[in-house]
């Protein structure tokens, strides 16, 4: 469903981010990407939703390659993804269903359907009491409950999560935790790159680790930790 | 669609000065076209009133035979820009002189005015050069002492009228450009004050159509809104000529909705012109 073959992302300030990067993300997987500051994690799921392209190398998710792709495949692909980040990105100025509404309303999505849907979303991120509250008025936890919300709006796939549990306290961080286990026992693959290693071991779900660019672990290949001088580790993954 | 009028409604509460600023840039645009066109048309009006008097007339010598005359009638009346031609005897000439001056009518005395062939042009051969051109050939034939046609006044006429409109083309053009320099930041402070909500768009899979589809309607608005100043500025403008300088005409409705139209185009290039290239930077 996600696939990345030898791919390689230069910046034309900062150099090469990532390099000979090869990974495989299935349907339903649950997978951590960790690895210290600057090592590429955001830049690996940049390019799943195609913000990014690959400097050489190729990107496949759900059908759509970077090496082929035209511009508009790309709104259809998000459509496909939902996608969180640690500073949630609402809108201020819209209370919590309208946040959330507004992802149906942009991909046009039947009026009629909008409002049910939303009320669905909301009470499956636990947030159906609060559906008239602006973000200000929230926690950081239920802020990103509704930015979640707003990601599952169209039946994503895969949730990809970038650090979002970086701005929470250790029990927000529970509470968030277990709602994407939720969505991913419901069918939807989770790409969640985090620093938290407590939580990637408590949880014992598929770890790839990335440091300088490269992958150095993948515990779903089976050759355990390898360190990073040895570049080629992560090629014989599936 | 709802979604992106309602947006592009909101642009105009967001930024009311820019707007106003562009809205009336782009009237100013369409009123220079339209000023120079108001002139343009009424000298065009008279003009068709003018070519439709052209006549070429060519004084016959005192002592013509009048087989000459016949024949020459014939040759002249078969020219392919003929659309009448006749002869005007010297009683004749006398008689309409003496109707069209009134009491001075006895001054003239019979015989002094010359008999001479008329000839009336087709519609589409009454420009200068095509009169000067018909002159000369009736010109050939020995007989014809002098010939005549309204050349000063329909030369004049016509120069008149190109320049009216290169003039309001060209200042028209200065201001569309004006205007879409304008709508272009418009547009670029819109993009900045929406950056979010433009980002958001994005990444949950808005369609670029989508994202591009307010800054466009906001354009053609604001253009539209342009053009219709415009038709009442030339309106007042011409009311004001009517009541102190000459009765004059104004456009037809269909002229007035192509104004209105050109000004929604000028709103909607600006706009196309800039979103792309402003989006990019969100
Ligand atoms: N848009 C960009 N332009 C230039 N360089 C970039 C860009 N994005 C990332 N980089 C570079 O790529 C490298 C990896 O960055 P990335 O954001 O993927 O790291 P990260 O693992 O997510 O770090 P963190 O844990 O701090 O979020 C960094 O050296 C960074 O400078
Ligand atoms: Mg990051």
């Amino acid at each position: 469903m996600i696939r990345f073959s030898h791919v390689h992302k230069r910046f034309a300030r900062t150099g090469a981010a990532l390099q000979d990067v090869t990974f495989q993300v299935n349907k339903g997987e649950f997978v951590f990407i960790t690895g210290p500051s600057g090592a590429g994690k955001s830049t690996i799921l940049k390019l799943c939703f195609f913000e990014e392209q690959p400097s050489t190398g190729e990107v496949k998710v759900y059908g759509t390659s970077s090496a082929t792709f035209k511009p508009a495949d790309i709104p259809r692909l998000r459509r496909r993804l939902g996608v969180v980040f640690q500073d949630f990105r609402l809108l201020e100025d819209r209370n919590v269903e309208s946040n959330v509404a507004f992802a149906l309303e942009v991909t046009g999505t039947a009026p009629s359907q909008i409002g049910p849907r939303v009320s669905r979303l909301l009470a499956q991120v636990g947030l159906a009491a609060k559906a008239t509250a602006l973000p200000r008025e929230l926690s950081g936890g239920e802020q990103q409950r509704v930015a979640i919300a707003r990601a599952l709006a169209n039946d994503p796939v895969a949730l990809i999560a970038d650090e979002p549990t970086g701005n929470l306290d250790e029990r927000a961080t529970r509470g968030i935790f277990q709602l994407f286990r939720d969505i991913n026992a419901n069918g939807t693959a989770v790409l969640m790159a985090t620093h938290d290693l407590d939580l990637v071991r408590r949880a014992g779900c598929r770890t790839i680790e990335v440091n300088r660019g490269q992958i150095v672990f993948d515990s779903a290949s089976d050759g355990g930790f390898r360190g990073p001088d040895t570049p080629d580790a992560a090629e014989d993954d599936e | 669609m709802r979604l992106a009028v309602r947006e592009a409604l909101l642009a105009f509460r967001r930024a009311p000065m820019l707007s106003a600023l562009s809205v009336t840039t782009i009237a100013f645009s369409l009123f220079a076209f339209g000023l120079f066109g108001l002139v343009a048309l009424n000298i065009r009006n008279a003009l068709q009133t003018v070519e439709d008097r052209v006549e070429i007339r060519a004084f016959i010598a005192d002592g013509t035979g009048s087989e000459a005359t016949a024949a020459a009638l014939g040759d002249i009346g078969a020219f392919p820009e003929a659309a009448s031609v006749r002869l005007v005897s010297q009683t004749q000439a006398l008689d309409r002189a003496r109707r069209e001056l009134g009491e001075f009518s006895d001054v003239f005395e019979e015989g002094i005015l010359p008999a001479s062939i008329e000839l009336r042009l087709k519609p589409g051969f009454r420009d200068p050069e095509t009169v000067k051109a018909v002159a000369k050939r009736i010109e050939v034939y020995d007989f014809i002492d002098d010939i005549r046609f309204g050349e000063e006044w329909v030369e004049k006429l016509h120069r008149l009228r190109n320049i009216a409109t290169l003039a309001g083309l060209a200042l028209g053009l200065t201001f569309a450009v004006v205007a879409i320099i304008i709508i272009g930041s418009t547009i670029r402070m819109a993009v900045m004050a929406r950056s979010r909500e433009i980002a958001v768009m994005r990444l949950v899979g808005a369609t670029n159509g989508f994202v591009r589809a307010p800054f466009l309607i906001e354009g053609f608005l604001k253009g539209t809104l342009g053009g219709l100043l415009a038709l009442v500025l030339a309106w007042i403008a011409l009311t004001v000529i009517n009541r102190f300088v000459v009765q004059a005409t104004f456009f037809d409705p269909w002229m007035g909705a192509v104004g209105v139209l050109a000004g929604a185009c000028i709103g909607l290039a600006g706009s196309a012109l800039s979103v792309g290239r402003h989006l990019k930077r969100v």
